[in-house]
């Protein structure tokens, strides 16, 4: 394989604490290796005046699956305007706010990422998410099955059984080729398919009897019984309504205590994510107000919560969640279009386009939370950079919401430029805010942070020797930053090289290769449980509509696995 | 206003795309230029050079810009698409997404247009002298956003699903329709001068719908409240006025239960 020298760039790298040195990176089959180990045939890259850091990680878009699909089919006029081929090498993109295959895969590939987390797989359509990830080029991906309306999770957890609890979330793991457990609005799906919805902790779920704070408990104990690489992923209760900071701050609070339990350097029991929706104020549109303050305080001081920002960008959208009531709420409030899915013991979905207009106060208050949710955090490692793709907007504008984090200018030209801006200052804190990110806490916020929260810390996320070789290089020269901040945007958007396990998919922001995309997923080794077996047989027989020798994700479907083995008989 | 023509000097095989058929892409532009124009035909990269032949000049600006296409235009897509100002005279039939979200200007078919024209129009003035397909003025698949705003005029007969989604402006049918007219609009207003044949204003949240001619089946949502005389493009009339699509929602504008409104011709 290829050798490379990556020459003299500003690397930044907060697993060994580079901030920014002038330093030599070294490439050698697939991995970074120390500039010693190269053989005098390796290719030298200037990366002078130039910014080096690792590949970029996505921990939570929707971008593969049943239910980004289906916004593919209903969304025809997303692909109005934005469908075209731009190089040889690739094939032709379409969609902006639920792009095809390809275009996912290029685009985050031209942003500078390597990696991307599928934020929620029904199990029953994982067949379908493993597909899709299959075709997306480039990125290595993960999935993340959602348990919390599960029916065997909601009884195992009702009678307290952790350890059957633990062994079904694992045996799922394997039938789904899954990466961990991923909780949206716990009780709240199920609670939907009788027509009501949770929107407090406490609010218990129709026929099964447990509240959404014994669901979210029960999993974080199941996760650390079995020592997952990944958290516990969370989508709390009441997501996007007015006053619902509170319902958060009682969610978030239930980690107290547990600590976490592992062997890949993860160091929290909770990921709280996209926590711009659930960090709102006041107890109507006419009085909703920015709680990020709040939320973020009570996060700064708990060092077993991780989070991630979901940044509203303003533009038009399509909000797809497991989270069916919501969408319905959301699809009464627009009247544009809604869809809706139920899948079958264990999620649903629902869908509405949106748009986040600059004209709406609402919009506008939203855009500052989640920017204000990223500035008033301290520590930029559990601190990650999201729009929940696509739901507050776009994955493509990750170059745009750096952007406003990066330049108190840019943040203020924005802000100003709001038709309601007085409204909005007077509602939100972002006008107080000077801080400005630095390359060197960007780096941990999509690099290092998100990479130690997924357990991955060992493999990638830094530029260690011994690391995989995933390499950006922007064209961004720390000793002399753009003054301009649209320079970042364009910049960010356009990698000036990135090495994927050692190749070079991108130069100049044009893609040149498909790479070589890797599928992880966990498989957690338990004790037989015969209980849990039967169980399943159980409910396969009596309720699925599949039978459970054709649930399984056979091993064709992820034919370029990394499996990440799990060890919880001891 | 200076006046360029195209004259089709070869008919393309398949269905030609050309966007670039409207005052504001020729606006400036040299007769070379202009040829080199791209083009698609089927997944095949052209120039408009090889299907036309150019003569005159445009205008330094859209609005000073007169485009007139002569010989059988009757499948090249996309004319007038997106045109903000000036004029485009076609001398003959055109094919599908004409005048497709034209902003402004005029567009003038001297032929018939096939379906989808007039798509998601946002102002000016189309003025059809044929019959035009479906989704004339309509909102493009899947889009909520029909027709807002400016003029289409058929002087012959319409297909279905005219106005589809439509939230300003006029469509005047001087002929018959088809079915499906004004679903799902919240806004707007279509004059139909012949008959209609069923599904009037389904799913109507708001707008006008006013029929000359008979209806051959009536939607179920709509009830009748009353009578109105109307001034309706030159023609005084009295008109049964009905209120619906009783089973969509509908907003309240100062106290008051906003309708779809169905008048016909007594």
């Amino acid at each position: 394989m290829s050798e490379y020298l990556i020459r003299n760039g500003h690397v930044f790298d907060p697993m060994q604490s580079i901030k920014g040195d002038v330093k030599d990176i070294a490439i050698k089959d697939g991995k970074i290796v120390e500039t010693s180990a190269l053989s005098s045939s390796a290719k030298e890259i200037d990366a002078k005046g130039k910014t080096v850091m690792a590949g970029a990680f996505e921990v939570h878009a929707h971008i593969a699956g049943p239910k980004v699909n289906l916004g593919r089919w209903y969304r025809p006029e997303d692909k109005l305007g934005h469908s075209y081929k731009k190089s040889k090498a690739t094939r032709i993109e379409g969609g902006f706010s639920v792009p095809s295959v390809f275009k996912t895969g290029y685009e985050y590939a031209r942003m500078g990422y390597t990696f991307a987390l599928e934020a929620a797989m029904p199990p029953l359509y994982a067949r379908h998410v493993h597909e899709e990830i299959h075709d997306t080029p480039i990125i290595d991906e993960g999935a993340l099955p959602v348990f919390g309306n599960n029916w065997f999770m909601l009884e195992y957890l009702k009678n307290r059984e952790i350890e059957n609890n633990a062994a079904y979330v694992a045996w799922t793991l394997r039938q789904t080729k899954g990466f961990g457990i991923k909780i949206v609005n716990p009780g709240g799906t199920e609670a939907w398919a009788w027509g009501l919805n949770c929107l407090l902790i406490t609010d218990p779920v129709p026929y099964f009897d447990i509240t959404p704070a014994e669901i979210i408990t029960g999993l974080i104990e199941t996760n650390e019984y079995l020592g997952l690489p990944h958290s516990v992923h969370i989508h709390g209760n009441n997501l996007g309504n007015p006053g619902n900071y509170e319902v958060t701050l009682a969610s978030l609070k239930l980690a107290e205590g547990y600590k976490p339990k592992n062997n890949f350097g993860r160091k929290q029991v909770m990921h709280a994510t996209h926590l711009q929706f659930h960090s709102y104020g006041g107890d109507s549109w006419g009085t909703f107000e920015s709680k990020a303050k709040e939320i973020i305080d009570y996060v700064n001081r708990q060092k077993n919560i991780t989070i991630d920002l979901g940044c509203v960008t303003l533009d038009e959208t399509t909000t797809m969640t497991a989270d069916g009531p919501f969408e319905h709420h959301l699809g009464t409030l627009n009247h544009l279009k809604w869809a809706n899915v139920d899948v079958e013991l264990e999620t649903g979905s629902g869908i509405v386009p949106y748009i986040y207009s600059p004209n709406i106060s609402v919009c506008a208050i939203q855009w500052a939370v989640g920017l204000e949710l990223g500035l008033l955090a301290k520590d930029p490692m559990r601190t990650f950079i999201t729009t929940d793709h696509p739901n507050a907007g776009p994955f493509t504008r990750y170059p745009r919401v750096i952007k406003w984090l990066m330049s108190a200018k840019a943040r203020n030209e924005r802000l100003n430029s709001f038709k309601n801006a007085d409204k909005i200052i007077a509602a939100t804190n972002i006008s107080g805010i000077d801080r400005e990110i630095t390359l060197y806490e960007l780096s941990a916020m999509t690099r290092a942070g998100p990479a130690t929260a997924l357990g991955l810390s060992g493999i990638c996320g830094g530029l260690k020797p011994g690391m995989v070789a995933d390499i950006a290089i922007y064209n961004i020269n720390p000793d002399s930053p753009p003054s301009d901040p649209e320079q970042y945007e364009k910049a960010f958007a356009n990698v000036a090289c990135l090495f994927k396990e050692g190749r070079m998919v991108v130069k100049e922001g044009e893609v040149i290769d498909h790479g070589n995309k890797r599928t992880y997923w966990v498989d957690a080794k338990v004790k037989e449980n015969k209980q849990v077996t039967h169980d399943v047989r159980e409910k396969f027989l009596k309720y699925y509509s599949v039978n459970e020798a054709n649930y399984q994700v056979p091993d064709s479907y992820a034919p370029h696995p990394y499996v990440i083995a799990v060890d919880a008989t001891k | 206003m200076k006046t360029v023509t195209l004259t089709m000097k070869q008919e393309p095989e398949l269905y030609l795309e050309a966007e670039c058929i409207t005052p504001d892409a020729l606006a400036g532009k040299t007769p070379a230029e202009i040829a080199a124009f791209p083009v698609y035909q089927g997944k095949e990269d052209r120039t408009l050079g090889e299907y036309f032949t150019i003569s005159g000049a445009p205008g330094a600006t859209a609005a000073e810009t007169q485009i007139v296409l002569n010989g059988d235009c009757s499948k090249v897509k996309y004319i007038g698409c997106r045109m903000s100002a000036g004029e485009v005279i076609v001398n003959s039939s055109a094919d599908m997404y004409t005048g497709a979200w034209m902003k402004g200007g005029r567009l003038h078919v001297r032929g018939d247009v096939h379906s989808f024209c007039g798509l998601g129009m946002e102002n000016g003035e189309f003025i059809i002298d044929g019959n035009a397909g479906n989704y004339l003025g309509a909102s493009y698949r899947g889009d909520w956003r029909g027709m807002q705003k400016g003029l289409i005029r058929v002087k012959g007969n319409a297909g279905s699903d005219i106005g589809s989604f439509m939230n300003g402006g006029e469509i005047i049918i001087e002929g018959n329709v088809d079915i499906h007219i004004a679903t799902h609009a919240e806004g707007g207003r279509i004059v139909i001068k012949g008959n209609a044949n069923r599904r009037l204003g389904g799913q109507m949240v708001k707008g006008e719908v006013i029929l000359f001619g008979t209806v051959e089946v009536m939607m179920p949502g709509y009830k009748q409240v009353g009578e109105k005389e109307l001034e309706v493009d030159g023609t005084k009339a009295v008109f049964t006025e009905y209120i619906g699509d009783l089973g969509e929602r509908h907003p309240k504008r100062k106290g008051e239960t906003v309708y779809g409104r169905l008048y016909i011709k007594k």
